[in-house]
């Protein structure tokens, strides 16, 4: 079966007229996981067995004629959602035997729409990094290059959809790790507003700034899956009680008229000259469409990723205290006594880049640190938070590149962690912002290598950048496609 | 005492709520139940759960907190409290640091010895419990985790008390309070009233506090006492050694009646506290607070005032009654139905409360209701039975559940204050007593209690105690 | 240097990490690198600001005071490293 170029509506249509069936459709992307995936890597887990029945399941719903938007569709979730009795790594060894006893609020979701859940994505270890080299499972391989990273954390979630693996996937954005594996792989991510999706069952990195957000072939699809897991839960203290509008019903409404702002701190001195082409070039795409072009400035840009990388480790030093061995996890036991087990269970649990964060958190929350750290670091997301307020006033939405340069070798950064932590420089604003953002094919490099256009949005106004990227995209020829493999 | 030394005391009162449920989670918070068997991913601190405020948690933080004189702070902020321990699962504990939802409280307390005097109370709090280590003689130790994420009030005093006895009034003084509240079962073995004591010395006039330790493990008053007692015994000791004291915790050991260090436990703790990302900031308006206040019940310190100013009562049985909020409630229940609020007070600390403790009976549970115990009173007050007679009739209607009206009926117990009748009782026993008779003419007034006496035996009880009286008068007038 | 080899060390400790000799060096040099990047906020005059903990402002999210079922023993042991009857297992603690 030819699964290119199809969205999850046309998918739907032929699920709906007995063109193909769940079972047939599940089949064709198990079989593609298996054809590529030792390649790419973008799996920990191939749910089979679970896939093929909630596929049937699907197809007797189907049948039954109460079939919901994602009944029966194959898709693929980030190893950090907590699926009930599947394997949940989070892309650590630590986690390496755990098998969850719930559902993420997200997954529940989807399981209500009958969609089917194929497997869990690698990831970089607890969604710590930008290149997906920090899994206990292995690095994923970049599909349009093998010997490049596919951007991370959401490394799986990405490359998945670009090698034909998933229809589609969720991931979480934290820094940037949904837009900026998305814009590596070519395929569209979106991150929502803080808030906007449950956080409920999704493992904790950031607990401020993670945000559940879909990966898919299409803008399209991003709307209909985001349209499924949006939502007020109770079970999130930080799940915001806002209505979850239809975002189909107005994602073909165009940009005519809108007026886009251009955050002149990213586009700077540096940018690699094909990513500055064609970002150039998509601004002209919208002009032609009827935006208007306004130059806007976000001017604390520069210490975001100071910012971000304090109060990240921050929260992520408290958050991952809980793998201690006790209750969960593998355990490292040499007889040293109760604190000998907990240093040797996270010394061998964790690895580098996690315990780097949770080291560089712990001591920006020490005593005597606190006020110099992560205190100066929260009133500086501040004025970052309001350099975004101040220009949502004066345009609709923003646009920028996604990252620095298309997608690096393995290995190019490992060494130099404060290198990687620079490659998220225009995706972390965002996360400390709290606003939603979209990633979204906008070109090729000289080398092949898919380039990604950035928009960012008001908060909430999901329905916004997706209307603007659906017009881009329709406008153009770069989505969709998949990396030959 | 030593009397070159000043005594200092700040107490830290854990106070664990009645809720259904746990402070972040929808678990029961039964206690006694198979261990682990009340939990659920967040009180596990599993990957991935979250913790949800439960808005009862709030309700009683507030209610305490107006009930000891609080200012409620209209934003306060969880903060995770960070430190590694096996009964705690997230390796983090919810709690409040630097906004906590009442500030500013205080108690009065009195004592024999220092007088009445106001203490402050720092702050209150709320926070989550840990669960529980159960610690076998191998070498290992056991988790439960039932208890963990149940829901706690701290407490925190000024260091404002000067002696044991002043420590013990305010801590009967909170415990009486958040008991007349309901938001706490009072039970301190059980550890649902937690208490760890903060206790240094000074040479009077020293400005600055002494170095403190910290007492665990105290749980009952007396060994409150006894650990401050004996800690600042040790303390002067420390010092008249030409020792220092240093600032650790130590644990009462209760059999030995001492205090000892708890090093093992000591490690340089820096618990890292910032607000807790999973949880929003608690907005408490002002009409909320008001309504809470007027929900408030009347408290013991208002109700001891009022037992003597408005009803006459002493002190010492206003103090008696208001101690217990149902006792209190039965009470004033009981006032309503009959008017002499003394003879009421009696009642209630004297057969009823014989009664209730025989037979370990809650005053709530009472068969004899206010409203049977005030058919007696009222039919003691109309001279139609004795107060000997009525404690019958309390019995009677404590097994039946009858009226007093229906058991005076039915056992004929109606006292006799037919003149006649009682006369003609009289001069039978002054013939057969005709010696003794002469003696109190003669003036040995004791003998008016033996012939009184006799008339009651002789008519079962029934004679009115009056009547006898009056007639035996008029004999002896003659 | 932004952080000593000993504080590195200090910080381990509080952290449950336990790292070996040429771990502590190379976090040494990571850490002192990165601290002295995040240095620059201090290029910026916060006097008088507000932290913001969550970028969308929110307040007041309750549970009702209503027992929801728990999750049992069996689910609750199901990834536990070592049990002792309904317990987790762990060290002996020493008190």
């Amino acid at each position: 079966m030819q699964l290119d170029n199809l969205t999850i509506s046309q998918l739907r249509e032929k699920l709906a007229s007995g063109e193909t069936t769940s079972v047939e459709l599940t089949k064709a992307f198990l079989a593609r996981i298996a054809a590529t995936d030792e390649k790419v890597n973008a799996f920990i887990t191939v749910c089979e067995e679970e896939a093929l029945a909630a596929a049937e399941a699907a197809d007797q719903r189907i049948a039954a004629g109460n079939a919901a938007p994602l009944t029966g569709i194959p898709l693929a979730v980030k190893d950090i959602f907590n699926t009930i009795d599947v394997r949940t790594t989070c892309g650590s060894k630590i986690l390496d035997n755990y098998v969850s006893p719930y559902d993420a609020t997200a997954i529940a979701k989807l399981r209500e729409q009958g969609a089917v859940i194929i497997g869990k994505l690698n990831m970089d270890e607890f969604a710590m990094g930008s290149s997906n080299e920090n899994s206990a499972a292995g690095s994923v391989k970049n599909p349009w290059d093998l010997e490049r990273v596919p951007g991370g954390s959401s490394g799986g979630s990405a490359a998945s959809v670009a090698a034909g693996q998933a229809l589609a996937t969720l991931g979480t954005d934290t820094g940037g790790s949904i837009r900026q594996p998305a814009s590596h792989c070519g395929v569209v991510g979106l991150k929502p507003t803080y808030g906007r999706v449950s956080r409920f069952g999704v493992i904790a990195y950031a607990s401020s700034l993670d945000q559940v957000g879909p990966v898919a072939r299409n803008v399209e699809d991003c709307a209909t899956i985001l349209g499924v897991v949006a939502g007020y839960d109770p079970a999130d203290s930080t799940s915001v009680d806002t209505p979850v509008p239809d975002y189909l019903a107005t994602i073909k409404d165009g940009v005519k008229g809108k007026k886009i702002g251009l955050p002149k701190e990213y586009f700077i001195e540096g940018l690699d000259a094909d990513v500055k082409k064609a970002v150039d070039a998509a601004i002209e795409t919208y002009k032609s469409l009827g935006a208007e072009i306004v130059e806007v400035s976000l001017p604390h840009t520069d210490y975001a990723v100071a910012c971000y990388y304090l109060i990240a480790t921050a929260e992520a030093s408290s958050n991952l205290a809980r793998y201690d061995g006790v209750r969960f996890g593998v355990r490292k036991d040499e007889g040293e006594g109760l604190i000998g087990m907990y240093q040797q269970t996270r010394a061998a649990g964790f690895g580098d880049e996690v315990k780097r964060r949770i080291m560089l958190g712990t001591y920006a929350l020490s005593s005597g640190y606190y006020d110099a750290y992560y205190l100066k670091a929260q009133k500086v997301r501040t004025l970052i938070r309001q350099d975004f307020l101040d220009a949502f006033e004066q345009v609709d939405f923003m646009l920028a590149p996604v990252a620095p340069t298309p997608a690096f070798k393995i290995g190019e950064k490992t060494d130099d962690p404060l290198q990687m932590y620079l490659s998220d420089i225009f995706t972390i604003p965002l996360n400390l912002a709290g606003t939603c953002g979209l990633s979204l094919p906008c070109g090729t490099s000289s080398e092949g290598l898919p380039i990604g256009l950035q928009l960012f949005g008001k908060p909430f106004a999901e329905g916004e950048i997706l209307q603007a990227a659906w017009a881009f995209e329709s406008a153009t020829d770069f989505g969709g496609k998949l990396a030959p493999l | 005492m030593d009397s070159r030394y000043e005594v200092v005391i700040g107490l830290e009162v854990h106070v664990q709520l009645t809720t259904k449920t746990k402070i972040f989670c929808g678990c029961s918070k039964d206690f006694g139940q198979e261990p682990n068997s009340q939990t659920c991913p967040v009180c596990l601190g599993l990957p991935g759960a979250l913790p949800v405020l439960n808005k009862q948690v709030v309700e009683y933080a507030i209610k305490t907190g107006l009930a000891t004189n609080h200012q409620i702070a209209p934003r306060s902020i969880f903060a995770r409290k960070n430190y590694f321990y096996p009964d705690l699962p997230k390796g983090y504990q919810i709690s409040q640091f630097e906004l906590p939802i009442c500030e500013h409280g205080w108690l009065n307390i009195e004592t024999e010895e220092l007088g009445k005097k106001k203490v402050g109370i720092t702050r209150i709090h709320m926070e989550e419990d840990a669960g529980k280590l159960i610690h076998s003689d191998g070498n290992s130790s056991a988790v439960d985790l039932n208890r963990a994420c149940t829901p706690l009030l701290e407490v925190v005093s000024e260091p404002d008390m000067r002696s044991a006895d002043e420590a013990i009034a305010y801590l009967k003084q909170l415990h009486q309070i958040v008991m007349y509240l309901g938001v706490c079962d009072g039970n301190l073995e059980e550890g649902s009233f937690r208490c760890d004591a903060n206790v240094s010395v000074r040479l009077w006039g020293q400005k600055e506090l002494g170095t403190r330790a910290e007492l665990k493990n105290l749980n009952s008053f007396r060994f409150i006492k006894q650990a401050i007692e004996y800690e600042v015994e040790r303390q002067i000791d420390v010092i008249d050694d030409g020792g220092k004291v240093v600032q650790e915790t130590r644990l009462f050991d209760a059999d030995a009646g001492t205090t000892r260090s708890m090093r093992g436990k000591e490690e340089a703790h820096d618990y890292r506290y910032f607000p807790d990302p999973d949880l929003v900031p608690l907005v408490v308006d002002h009409a909320w607070v008001e309504r809470v206040r007027a929900e408030l019940p009347e408290l013991p310190e208002a109700k001891l005032q009022r037992y003597q100013d408005e009803l006459g009562l002493t002190e010492y049985d206003a103090g008696v009654i208001s101690s217990e909020r149902a006792v209190a409630e039965y009470f004033e229940a009981l006032v309503g139905l009959h008017n002499n609020a003394k003879i009421c007070a009696n009642w209630v600390m004297g057969e009823l409360s014989r009664a209730l403790n025989e037979n370990d009976i809650a005053i709530a549970d009472c068969p004899v209701t206010p409203d049977l115990l005030a058919g007696i009173l009222n039919r003691i007050a109309d001279n139609t039975i004795s107060g000997k007679i009525a404690k019958k009739v309390f019995e009677e209607i404590w097994q039946s559940g009858k009226t007093a009206d229906q058991v005076i009926e039915e056992k004929g117990l109606k006292q006799v204050t037919d003149t006649g009748a009682i006369e003609a009782i009289l001069d039978e026993i002054i013939a057969a007593n005709q010696s003794q008779f002469e003696e109190l003419k003669g003036g040995k007034e004791k003998l008016m209690g033996f012939f009184v006496g006799q008339v009651m035996k002789a008519s079962k009880g029934k004679a009115n105690p009056g009547m006898v009286n009056q007639l035996m008068q008029k004999k002896l007038k003659g | 240097m932004k952080i000593s080899r000993a504080e590195v060390e200090h910080v381990a400790r509080l952290a449950r990490l336990a790292l070996q000799p040429e771990e502590l060096d190379a976090m040494t040099g990571q850490m002192d690198a990165i601290l002295g990047y995040v240095d620059k906020l201090n290029e910026l005059d916060t006097e008088g600001i507000e932290p913001t903990a969550h970028a969308v402002p929110m307040e007041n999210a309750f549970r009702e005071d209503a027992v929801k079922p728990s999750i049992g023993v069996e689910r609750a042991q199901q990834n536990a490293p070592e049990t002792d009857g309904s317990c987790f297992k762990v060290p002996k603690v020493i008190e």
